[in-house]
Formats: structure tokens, C-alpha cells, sequence
């Protein structure tokens, strides 16, 4: 503006500048919250079972449970990452549970490559609405898995359906959960540069 | 609508006095690449928009030669014709979501956009509040040449590698992982993730300007309740802008790193999930909706009121109308998930927070039909226009409201029923209302008159066009017809063809629009001060056609007692 600055439009400046940087702040809050939406979320999925996040419980937590009458059927389904040089299979396709009673499931993973590899299994349930009630004991997913170089080995997973499921209305009806498990690479993997 | 009182005509006259002494304009190179000039930015913006939507349209007009008839026509010859190998059947595959790709992300971010809030926002909002320009206007230019960049920045992607298939980034305007992730290794999506960078920081920067200026810069008397809804749109745009675009750049900041720098925000294999990207990119979408369609609305509010004769009925109403659409925008995200998953509960209450915005919306469509009631209605070019607007938005927000129902939306997902619907609010919607606006104001920007004739025969032709274009997509949706592909089975042949027609009609029109504007330039009569008449009551019309390089050097002063 062709005006000489005045003590009234240097007032104005220097509140436009406040104004302009309260906004400011206000889009660089709206973007930390952007990042910090993801631990969020992953704390949201691992309380509620959102997404088919299973729940994780120990030993003292599911000795409560009681079997009750009422028997369910899980499929066991199993998965590699595109560059994992692993064979992985259920040894089991279904079982049929009581639910509330404590089962295992056993799968088989084999190191077909000529390198030792550290492998991570990512899981979900499905269907999403009996996630929050489909809890494990001991899974081999809770750690990361090593094998030697063609080493095969058997792997457990002790879980149990709470009988909750029974008082859920979008889960009550589930006649079937399927499990499923996909192996990665575990990014510390010693000897596979990952991707 | 502040109402400008009699007094403030004489300061009119006053001004031109003025004007004579200080209204040098800067050389060539100086006033249009380093323009500081709120009109001058509007202006540049409304050329870039305008030229983004003929290269966005254009890619639409490949896409419905291709689907005129089943099988795979004229996507060869234009793999070939981009330096690919149009034998390739993947290639051409790939080329299509490119286009489909390129499409979108050109019509929202570089035509919608730019046109309705660069454009239009920087040309009339200081100066239907009384500012004599906006409240940083060094940052306006970076914010305007900021969209330049991201706009090449996306025309670069579609020319490095995307994926083995082809040149370009084929993941859609939403960018979902872990499609845009490790399924497009190339450079063509960090190119397209670049562009929206670069778009996104100059709208955030855009936002704060209006905020800043609309907050402190208003005229003596002209209170937020006097402010015309075309600054309101304006305000509560920007405020959805400041909030959810921060979002997007952190999620696509997330997918920046993913594919480069080994993070694993959405990847399962390092405990990440693609669903979170669908729930951040959504909490931007949503509400990106609505940036869209909201300044229309502000330029319809004012159409409207000028060619009634009469203010605006229930002008509070109308603003918070808005107010409450964009606070309600921001809830309701997950109705673009419904099939991911979500508990029965969870449908429930999206579904019945998107039904809430129907309320809003309906309070301005019967607002606007209020206002004409009993209006001495006068139907220029731009009344017919947003009349036609009305109209379209309506069915768009129609089967909206069918969409909004989780239950509904499981079958209707990803079919052309979507496509149809989202067409008819932003391509007829948002689209009809810019040019309502255009034809409101460009004599007002030009100093020209356009010819009213070849505007009603450019409304008549595009209003037949776009209904036949997008109104079968609905009978093709609901038989069950996807998104998305250069393909279908015959059984949909007959309502594509129809569609293509349609394009046709249409794309006469957009000729029409640029003969009126040659036409204007050239034989088009001096536009007066305000030739639209007594109903024409907001303070650009007290500025000479086009206005000074410098307007309200005195503020001017809106009277307490003025009524809206």
C-alpha cells in the first residue's frame, strides 16, 4: 500500500502477524496429531480388538475362564510376505472348540533358503466383530522366529474364545473366526538385506 | 448482507480522484510473477485453474471415449502415443489408472481449489469487507506460485516410472497404501505425494491469509454478523482447510517415508496398517468435500440475493447453516470405510452423523428458494446458473443421503452409483457454481461485459450434457457396474454409450464458455460500476469495473443501522 506507515497500521501488523501465527500453531498442532494418531490407533486396536486385532492375555488372566457348553469352529490360515524364502502351513485347517476351554494349534515353518533368517508373523481375525474376543496364551507371533539354514520346526498357539462373545449382539452369531498369520522378514533380520 | 448505505457513494467518486495519483501498476514481469495485488493473485489463480481444468477435462474425455463401448479401444494408441509400449496389455492397464488418477487430483486440487478459494476468494474477499488488500500479501504470492509448482510436480509423475507397468502414478486421488506404497516402486508417486506437498502447504498458508484478513481487517461497522455469506464460505473454508490439511501432510509424509526411508507407518510387516492410512487420509477428505462445495455455496447466497432484489432469507441461519456443516464434516470420516470392517455400532453412528448434515444443507437449498419467493427475480446468466446449481447439488445430496446408510453403501461401494453421486455434487455442483460466480463477476474483474445470450446457450448446452453424462452412472451403479476400470461387460454397454454422448454435449459448452470470454475481450461492451442493478448491494459494486489497482486507501464506513 502506498500509504506512510501510520502507529495505527503498525498496530494492525503486528496483529495480523499474532493472528497469522496462532494459526500457524494451529496447523502445526493438527499435523503432530496426524503423527500421533498412529501409536493411538494401535493402542485403540489392541484394547477394543478394532480391525481384527486379537487380544493378548497371560496365564493368571485366562485362568478364570470357564468352558461352557457352546463350541465354535476356527480356521487356521497361513501366509508369506512376498520375499520370504520360508514354507509356512497350519498343521490343523479347522478345529472345533468349546468355547471358553483352552485349545492349541500347532504350524509348521521351514527355512528353505541357504541363509539364517529372522522371521516376525503379523496376525488378525476375522471376522473384525469377534477379534476383541479371540485370546491368546503363548503364540509364536509374540516373539520373533530364527531359522537355520533349511531348519524346520512345529509351532504352538494356545488360546481360548471368551465366552463374552455369547453376550456380543454383532458377534454372538459367529459360527466361524479365522485366524491368519503372515511371516515377514523381520527388519533386523542378520543375513536378508530387507526389501 | 451488509447493505452499503448512501452515504459511502460519494466516497466512490472521492476514490477515482485518488486513483489517478497513486494507481501505478508495476511493469509486466513485476505485476503478474511478483504480484502482491489480491486481484492480480486471483486473477493468475483463475487462469491456472481454468487451464488445469481443460488438461483435467480433457483426461476425462479419454476416459469416456474408452468406455463408449466394451473392450479396450483407444488406451493402446495412447500408451503408444505417450512413448510407451501400447502393445503392452498392462501397460495400457496401468495407463488407465493413471488417468483416473491424474483426473482427480487435477479437478479437486488444481481447478476446484484454486478457482473458488485463489480465485474468487482473493479477488472479493478484502474487498467486500472493506480491506484494501489481504493480510500477507507477500505469502498470498508464494501460496499461488507454491500451486503452480505442485501442479507441475504431478504433470512430471505422469512421465518417470510408476510401477513395472508403466510411466505414472496409478493409485487413485486417495494414494491408499499399500497400493502407493511398495505397490508402485517407482519415482512417478513420490512425485504425485510431492505435488500435494507442495498444493497442500500453499492452501494451509492460503488459510491462514483469509483467517487473518477476514478476522482484523474488516472495515469500521462491518461486523462478523454484517460480513456478505460469500466471506463466510470463505471464513469457515479456511478454518476446515487450517485443520485438515495438516492431516493429509502427515499421512502422506508417512507414506514419503515408507517408501523411502524404510518406515513402516502402513506396512504389516513392521506392525504398521494400511487401515490407518484410510482413516487419516478420510479425516482430510471428508472435510475437503466440503471446502469444496462451500465457497459455492457463499457465491450462490449472493447470486441469489442480487437477482431476487431482496437480502438473503434467514441470513444468520445461512451462516451458521455453514458454520455447523463444517464442524459436522469433521465426524464423520469413516462413511468412505464402511467395508473395512467397522462393528455394527460404528456403521450406526456414522450413518446417522452423515444424515445430521443433511439438516444444515437443507436450512441453505431452502433458504435460497426463500429468497426467490416472492423476489422480483430478473434471470440473468448467473441467476440461471446457480438455479441450476441448486438443482444439481439437490440430486447429488440425494443420493447422498442413500450412500450415507452403511448398510446400503456395502453393495453400492466402488460402483458407478458413487461415481455419480460425487459428480453431481462437485463436477455439476461445485462446477455450475463457478461458473454462476464467473459470469457474476467477470465483468466486475475485466471491465467487459460477456454476452448474456451465449451464457444462457453455454447453461442450456452444459446442463444437458453433464445429466446425461453422470445421471446413468446411477442405473450402472446400481446393476452392479465398478469403478475404476477401462472395462465392463456388454450388459453395460448401453448406458455408457449414452454417457460418452453426453460428454460430448458437454464439452461444446466449455466451447462456448471460451468464445464468450474472447468475445468479451474483444467486442464486449464497458462494464458500469454495478451493472447488475439495485440488487447488487455488497461493496465491490461501489468500485469502479475493474476495480483500482489500489481500492479503499479510506476505508470505507458501513452504517450500525444497515440491515443485512
Amino acid at each position: 500500500m502506498a500509504t506512510t506507515p501510520t502507529p495505527e497500521s503498525d498496530n494492525r501488523k503486528a496483529r495480523n502477524r499474532r493472528v497469522g501465527f496462532a494459526m500457524l500453531l494451529i496447523a502445526l498442532g493438527m499435523l503432530g496429531l496426524g503423527y500421533a494418531a498412529v501409536p493411538l490407533y494401535r493402542v485403540f486396536c489392541q484394547v477394543t480388538g478394532y480391525g481384527g486385532t486379537p487380544r493378548r492375555v497371560d496365564e493368571l488372566q485366562a485362568s478364570g475362564i470357564k468352558a461352557i457348553g457352546k463350541t465354535i469352529s476356527i480356521r487356521f490360515d497361513a501366509n508369506i510376505d512376498r520375499d520370504m524364502p520360508w514354507a509356512f502351513k497350519p498343521e490343523q485347517i479347522t478345529q472345533t472348540i468349546s468355547i471358553g476351554s483352552r485349545s492349541m494349534a500347532l504350524f509348521d515353518a521351514e527355512n528353505n533358503s541357504d541363509q539364517t533368517i529372522t522371521g516376525t508373523a503379523s496376525f488378525n481375525v476375522s471376522p473384525d466383530a469377534a477379534a476383541a474376543y479371540f485370546n491368546k496364551i503363548q503364540c509364536f507371533c509374540f516373539t520373533e522366529q530364527t531359522l537355520q539354514p533349511h531348519e524346520k520346526v512345529r509351532m504352538p498357539v494356545i488360546y481360548y474364545v471368551d465366552p463374552k462373545i455369547l453376550d456380543d449382539k454383532d458377534a454372538k452369531d459367529t459360527e466361524q473366526i479365522t485366524l491368519s498369520y503372515t511371516f515377514h522378514v523381520a527388519a533386523d533380520s542378520p543375513s536378508l538385506a530387507k526389501k | 448482507m451488509a447493505t452499503i448505505p448512501a452515504g459511502t457513494e460519494g466516497f466512490q467518486a472521492h476514490h477515482d480522484d485518488h486513483a489517478h495519483d497513486h494507481d501505478h501498476k508495476p511493469g509486466f514481469f513485476a505485476r503478474w510473477f511478483m504480484s502482491t495485488n489480491h486481484k492480480d493473485i486471483g486473477t493468475l489463480y483463475l487462469i491456472f485453474a481454468i487451464m488445469a481444468g481443460v488438461i483435467g477435462g480433457a483426461v476425462s474425455g479419454i476416459m469416456r471415449a474408452e468406455l463408449a463401448a466394451p473392450g479396450i479401444q483407444y488406451l493402446g494408441w495412447w500408451a503408444s502415443f505417450l512413448g510407451e509400449n501400447g502393445k503392452d496389455f498392462t501397460t495400457t492397464l496401468h495407463l488407465w489408472n493413471v488417468l483416473i488418477t491424474a483426473h482427480g487430483l487435477i479437478m479437486v486440487f488444481f481447478l476446484v481449489m484454486p478457482a473458488m478459494i485463489g480465485g474468487f476468494g482473493n479477488w472479493f474477499v478484502p474487498i467486500m469487507i472493506g480491506a484494501p488488500d489481504m493480510a500477507f500479501p507477500r505469502m498470498n504470492n508464494i501460496s499461488f506460485w507454491l500451486t503452480v509448482a505442485g501442479f507441475t510436480s504431478l504433470m512430471i509423475s505422469a512421465f518417470v516410472p510408476g510401477d513395472v507397468a508403466g510411466h505414472g502414478a496409478g493409485t487413485g486421488w486417495t494414494v491408499y497404501a499399500p497400493l502407493s506404497t511398495y505397490g508402485s516402486p517407482g519415482p512417478a508417486v513420490d512425485f504425485a505425494i510431492f505435488s500435494l506437498h507442495l498444493a497442500g502447504a500453499a492452501s494451509i498458508m492460503g488459510a491462514i491469509n483469509f483467517i487473518t484478513t477476514i478476522l482484523n481487517m474488516r472495515a469500521p461497522g462491518m461486523t462478523l454478523h454484517k460480513m456478505p455469506l460469500f466471506v463466510w464460505s470463505i471464513l469457515v473454508t479456511a478454518f476446515l482447510l487450517l485443520l485438515a490439511l495438516p492431516v493429509l501432510a502427515a499421512a502422506i509424509t508417512m507414506l514419503i517415508t515408507d517408501r523411502n526411508f524404510g518406515t513402516t507407518f502402513f506396512d504389516p510387516s513392521g506392525g504398521g496398517d494400511p487401515v490407518l492410512y484410510q482413516h487419516l487420509f478420510w479425516f482430510f477428505g471428508h472435510p475437503e468435500v466440503y471446502i469444496m462445495i462451500l465457497p459455492g455455496f457463499g457465491m450462490i447466497s449472493q447470486i441469489i440475493s442480487t437477482f431476487s432484489k431482496k437480502p438473503v432469507f434467514g441470513y444468520l441461519g445461512m451462516a451458521y447453516a455453514m458454520v455447523a456443516i463444517g464442524v459436522v464434516g469433521f465426524i464423520v470420516w469413516a462413511h468412505h470405510m464402511y467395508t473395512t470392517g467397522l462393528s455394527e455400532d460404528v456403521k450406526m453412528y456414522f450413518t446417522a452423523a452423515t444424515m445430521v448434515i443433511a439438516v444444515p444443507t437443507g436450512i441453505k437449498i431452502f433458504s435460497w428458494i426463500a429468497t426467490m419467493w416472492g423476489g422480483s427475480l430478473e434471470f440473468k446468466s448467473p441467476l440461471v446458473w446457480a438455479i441450476g446449481f441448486i438443482f444439481l447439488f439437490t440430486v447429488g445430496g440425494v443420493t447422498g443421503v442413500v450412500l450415507a446408510n452403511g448398510g446400503i453403501d456395502d453393495n453400492l461401494q466402488d460402483t458407478y452409483y458413487v461415481v455419480g453421486h460425487f459428480h453431481y455434487v462437485l463436477s455439476l455442483g461445485a462446477v455450475t457454481a463457478l461458473f454462476a460466480g464467473f459470469y457474476y463477476w467477470f465483468p466486475k474483474m475485466s471491465g467487459r461485459m460477456h454476452s448474456e445470450l451465449l451464457s444462457h446457450i453455454q447453461f442450456w448446452i452444459f446442463f444437458v450434457g453433464v445429466n446425461l453424462i453422470f445421471f446413468p452412472m446411477h442405473f450402472l451403479g446400481v446393476q452392479g457396474m465398478p469403478r475404476r476400470y477401462p472395462d465392463y461387460t456388454p450388459a453395460f454397454a448401453y448406458w455408457n454409450h449414452i454417457s460418452t454422448i453426453g460428454y460430448m454435449i458437454m464439452s461444446v459448452s466449455v466451447v462456448i464458455f471460451f468464445v464468450n470470454i474472447i468475445y468479451a475481450f474483444v467486442a464486449g461492451k464497458k462494464a458500469a460500476p454495478n451493472y447488475w442493478g439495485e440488487g447488487a448491494t455488497t461493496l465491490e459494486w461501489t468500485l469502479s469495473s475493474p476495480p483500482p489497482f489500489h481500492q479503499f486507501e479510506t476505508l470505507p464506513v458501513i452504517d450500525e443501522l444497515a440491515h443485512h
